[in-house]
């Protein structure tokens, strides 16, 4: 069987989504498509299912946090126009490439439709993303949390969510430690 | 002494265990009104490799749906690398795959070198190579060991713990730790090999084929183990693919992909090497390739060791800005106390943008995408590893089989938690 030749992504999805792809960009051979958050599974269905692309692998889906600064419509050296961003990476075996494909999410409520329809492989990394950043998957079948408990409060991968620390007891130090541990005591 | 007694209805049943309203979806609506049982398994179950807890639902003796709960050994690597500079996080994916450090310790530094654009010399690769194959050999070492003792047959755990001993023993002599090595850093390797490496590693390499055929001898054609293995736990290509299972569960299935080949690195297109294949995708065909990774991983080191002796050179990058100097250019030249100061207190600034890297590891593809910030610190550092995939697939793998077979999936897709909750 004839394999048909590689086509370039980003020509293939500029011509067929149009307006729906945002932003591209190149950084050490890696080539990121930012599309519009609606449009994200239609996207990554395309991808998978066209000839010349056959994405049929979803690597890795992985999220940022662009709190505090560097976001928002003044940034003008990449494309981050709101705070949280969930990157698909999709591998092409016929091809042996990548592709990474990006889409943002706003502040305040942040929502985007789930990949699990086209990729399963979906299912836990977007549930850890739900867990770890606070960014709802519409669509997924299990909403539950993964990683912390089903108790815990906050997303702990979010940049503002504080970095606990242990402080080290000196001499000077350590009867004020000691005090706040009850229990600690041998 | 008052006894409870045991529930009368299914009523009071539901009251001993709280609710399951929040199962509904996941299990089957058998299990909501008491015609299957749900029986939790772990996270101590001895063959859970570590914590992971699934919550079956069994018609029977046989699996309706399986739900696996992690989390337990969730240590926030992630979040902690945040706050440390490149070189500085490092020891910290040591922590993650605890079975396999050397190919953590690649999968961060190859992720840095690919965002800073650094080199790695020669001599620094292949030692490279020489690490991650002995970490891949004692990985599947300790899944044999265990897998085997998983499902009954008690002496192979022994024979793969001896010969685990000695490449635990060859990693202390290049990195002074047996296990949480923190070998492999960005720019190449910590320092160069030891001058009795070389002896020891072309003893084993002479000694080991000859064990491997020995674990062979004893589970290959076992009937027992093939009553156990053959036909379980099968996964077929296009579901593994969907399912995203890499390294040798989805190998076990026939599809031909590995990274070393696909998209090498390290200089691993200069080896000659096979990638052994599965067919049925059960867990018999998962442990032949595991057991042919071993000669394949031979034929490697061999080749690797060979030309450890011939080439000579730096083995690590020697751009002063990203890596530091040796100790003994310290005494003579101030740019290199200035390099070292910057590098052990400040690090080194990485440009505010995204990559991805993937390698092979033991347990299949683990990826780390990194987004710099522009200073010495990682805006978000997430690795994507084999073990949690592998776990998320269990429903699939497992449904349809007997409770006993759980054990022996489990074993076949050579998970570790530590690997999977990071």
């Amino acid at each position: 069987m004839e394999i048909p030749a590689a086509r370039n992504p980003v020509d293939v999805l500029r011509e067929s989504f149009g307006e729906a792809i945002l932003f591209v960009k190149e950084f050490r051979g890696e080539t990121t498509v930012v599309v519009e958050a609606a449009r994200s599974s239609d996207v990554l269905d395309f991808l998978r299912v066209s000839f010349g692309l056959v994405y049929n692998m979803l690597s890795d889906v992985s999220a940022v946090d662009y709190y505090p600064d560097d976001y928002g419509e003044g940034f003008d050296s990449d494309y981050r126009p709101e705070r949280f961003a969930v990157s698909y990476h999709l591998l092409s075996m016929l091809y042996n490439r990548r592709l990474r494909v990006k889409v943002f999410a706003e502040e305040e409520d942040p929502r985007l439709p789930t990949a699990t329809v086209v990729f399963p492989a979906a299912n836990w990394l977007e549930r850890e993303i739900a867990d770890m950043m606070g960014i709802v998957f519409e669509g997924h079948a299990d909403q539950r949390r993964l990683l912390m408990p089903d108790n815990w409060y906050g997303h702990p991968h979010r940049r503002d969510y504080p970095l606990g620390k242990e402080t080290v007891a000196f001499s000077f130090n350590e009867a004020e430690i000691r005090k706040h541990k009850p229990f600690a005591t041998d | 002494m008052a006894v409870a007694s045991p529930p009368q209805s299914i009523e009071e049943q539901r009251r001993w265990e709280g609710s399951l309203d929040q199962l509904r979806g996941l299990v089957s609506e058998r299990a909501i009104t008491g015609e299957t049982m749900l029986l939790n398994m772990g996270p101590h179950h001895p063959s859970t490799h570590g914590v992971l807890r699934l919550l079956l639902e069994l018609d029977g003796e046989q699996i309706v749906s399986c739900l696996p709960d992690i989390g337990f050994l969730h240590t926030g690597i992630e979040k902690s690398i945040e706050d440390k500079s490149y070189e500085k996080a490092l020891p910290l994916t040591d922590r993650m795959d605890y079975l396999s450090p050397m190919s953590n310790n690649m999968a961060y530094a190859a992720a840095v070198e690919k965002l800073l654009d650094l080199d790695v010399p020669e001599r620094g690769q292949i030692i490279r190579v020489v690490c991650l194959e002995l970490a891949r050999c004692a990985s599947h070492l300790v899944w044999l060991g265990t897998h085997a003792i998983d499902m009954g047959a008690m002496s192979v755990l022994l024979y793969a713990f001896r010969e685990r001993e000695r490449i635990l023993g060859m990693f202390e002599m290049l990195s002074g730790q047996r296990m949480m090595s923190s070998y492999i850093r960005p720019g190449g390797v910590w320092r160069d090999v030891p001058d009795d490496f070389l002896p020891t590693i072309k003893q084993f390499l002479n000694d080991f084929p000859a064990k491997v055929d020995d674990y062979e001898a004893l589970l290959t054609q076992n009937p027992i183990w093939k009553d156990r293995a053959q036909g379980v736990g099968v996964i077929e290509p296009d579901v593994a693919l969907a399912y995203g299972l890499t390294g040798p569960a989805l190998r076990g299935s026939g599809v031909n992909w590995d990274l070393r080949k696909a998209q090498p690195y390290s200089g691993y297109e200069t080896y000659d090497f096979n990638v052994p294949l599965g067919e049925h995708g059960d867990v018999y065909d998962r442990y032949l390739i595991r057991i042919h990774e071993f000669r394949e991983s031979m034929k490697i080191l061999n080749q690797a060791v060979a030309r450890l002796e011939q080439v000579k050179g730096p083995y690590r990058s020697e751009n002063r800005k990203y890596c530091p100097p040796l100790r003994s250019e310290l005494g003579q030249s101030m740019e290199a106390v200035i390099h070292h100061f910057k590098l052990w207190t400040y690090g080194y600034d990485a440009p505010d943008d995204e990559i991805y890297n993937a390698i092979e590891s033991p347990r299949g593809e683990i990826g780390c995408y990194i987004h710099g910030t522009g200073g010495n610190k990682p805006r978000r550092v997430h690795f994507k590893t084999p073990s949690f995939i592998h776990i998320s697939a269990l429903p699939v793998m497992a449904k349809g089989y007997l409770l006993a077979d759980m054990v022996a999936i489990i074993g076949s897709v050579d998970i570790v938690l530590g690997d999977c909750d990071r």
